[in-house]
């Protein structure tokens, strides 16, 4: 075998798997993941330089179980997919030292238990390429550019929202409404008499607000109710009164 | 030119309104729908179209016409690139994962495909991949396959085929070629 290190590079993405083998006792790994166990054992056969129809069973079932182990050693979190191959593998090499039936004529018959393994192999391998080739077009399409868009009806942002992109927004105004609840839970709870105070304060300190500005400052439902009631006690003890410029306008909260 | 005139518009006009109406077109636009905007029939308008593009071909522009995901689209070519890109400030986008491309490629050749196939070819899960494809809009559910489990199924999109600089599905590859590489490992 080589002496010097050699390099091992396996795929054309650059999120790849990079190992360093120094000697066969001492494996590398560098960086990178392998998307999956066939991707491995293809990686593993091709190291090995093993013919992929009759596979040295025992090597590569050793040199796998390595790759687990490194895997678990560098603490990187393995799926179980890995471990079921792991099994498959040790299945399929006790198989192959169990004698065989030699009854005479019907030896070739007799299926060698890596075939399932081999065809499964050569699938993953037809389909890998098949990304490869899908790969190489997104990357040739990248380079071609087509014109923005030109506002019409039909992409005015403002109808072209469908029903899940509604869905999708309303969710997510939901979860931010839940996040502020659980904050309430924790706050102390406000009473009228301060909720009072705290907006005749506010009136009498800069003689007129905006409604809205009030409300919007309330976090929760029990302020706003709060808020509400205290504003019409305000207005009710004629402390403040309440103004409307033109009709729907804002409404606003004026020192008496 | 064999074309058959109709109406009053020679063939020249019509090629130009072609030219018009797929430069506004913000999807690929099929020879149907020229059709029903011209009034013209299918064949011509194919014609036409076809003509249009040769002659940007001719001309060495910097744009091309091209047959994309059923339907006609104006693009610029690829070799200016680097020119486009330096303008628009932008950098290619995120590239899907090999675990995304595979899925991709099992579903684009398997398709309709579920998660047990999926699993099978890859002999890894899929769930996040598959994720990521749902979510860049490259596949689409198609419904239950009526087996055990009743698993749901995938296939490829619209924008999977303009992604992917396709005219149809037809245009992948074999997977049968794919055996050759395969053989010599």
């Amino acid at each position: 075998m080589e002496q010097q290190p050699e390099q091992l590079t396996f795929d054309f993405d650059n999120v790849q798997a990079h190992i360093n083998s120094e000697s066969r006792e001492d494996i590398k790994l560098t960086l990178g993941e392998f998307s999956g166990p066939l991707d491995l054992l293809l990686f593993l056969i091709k190291q090995e330089q093993a013919n992929i129809f009759d596979i040295p069973i025992a090597r590569i079932t050793d040199e796998y179980l390595k790759y687990i182990r490194l895997m678990k050693t560098l603490d990187i979190s393995m799926a179980a997919d890995f471990l079921v191959m792991a099994a498959t593998l040790i299945e399929i090499k006790s198989k192959m030292l169990l004698p065989r039936e030699i009854t005479g004529e019907a030896e070739e018959e007799i299926e060698d238990p890596r075939q399932e393994l081999i065809d499964r192999l050569l699938e993953h391998q037809k389909f890998k390429n098949a990304a490869e080739m899908l790969y190489e077009r997104v990357t040739v399409e990248q380079a071609v550019f087509v014109r923005g868009q030109i506002e019409s009806d039909e992409n005015n942002t403002e109808t072209n929202a469908s029903v899940f992109d509604l869905l999708a927004v309303f969710q997510k105004i939901m979860s931010r409404h839940k996040e502020e609840v659980q904050m309430e839970i924790e706050r102390e709870e406000m009473s009228l008499a301060e909720m009072l105070k705290r907006i005749k304060t506010r009136v009498l300190a800069v003689g007129e607000i905006n409604l809205i500005e009030i409300f919007g400052e309330m976090r929760s439902r029990q302020e706003l109710v709060l808020a509400f009631i205290a504003i019409l006690e305000l207005v009710r003890t004629e402390s403040v009164k309440l103004l409307q410029k033109n009709t729907f306008g804002d409404i606003i909260l004026k020192k008496v | 030119m064999e074309i058959e005139e109709k109406q009053q518009r020679g063939i020249g006009e019509t090629i130009s309104i072609i030219e018009a109406l797929i430069f506004v077109a913000d999807e690929p636009l099929t020879v149907k729908t020229l059709a029903e905007v011209l009034d013209e029939d299918k064949e011509t308008v194919q014609a036409a179209v076809e003509e249009l593009a040769r002659d940007y071909d001719g001309r060495e522009s910097g744009l091309q016409i091209r047959e994309i995901a059923g339907g006609w689209q104006l693009a610029t070519r690829t070799e200016f690139h680097e020119e486009v890109r330096r303008f628009l400030k932008t950098r290619p986008s995120a590239k899907l994962s090999l675990a995304a491309l595979e899925t991709l490629a099992v579903i684009a050749y398997k398709q309709p495909a579920t998660v047990p196939e999926i699993l099978e070819i890859r002999g890894v899960q899929s769930a996040s991949a598959i994720k990521t494809l749902l979510d860049k809009r490259l596949i689409v559910a198609k419904g239950r396959k009526e087996t055990v489990g009743r698993p749901m199924q995938y296939g490829t999109s619209k924008d999977f085929l303009i992604q992917f600089g396709l005219k149809d599905l037809s245009e992948l590859p074999s997977i049968e070629d794919f055996e050759d590489l395969a053989g010599g490992v």
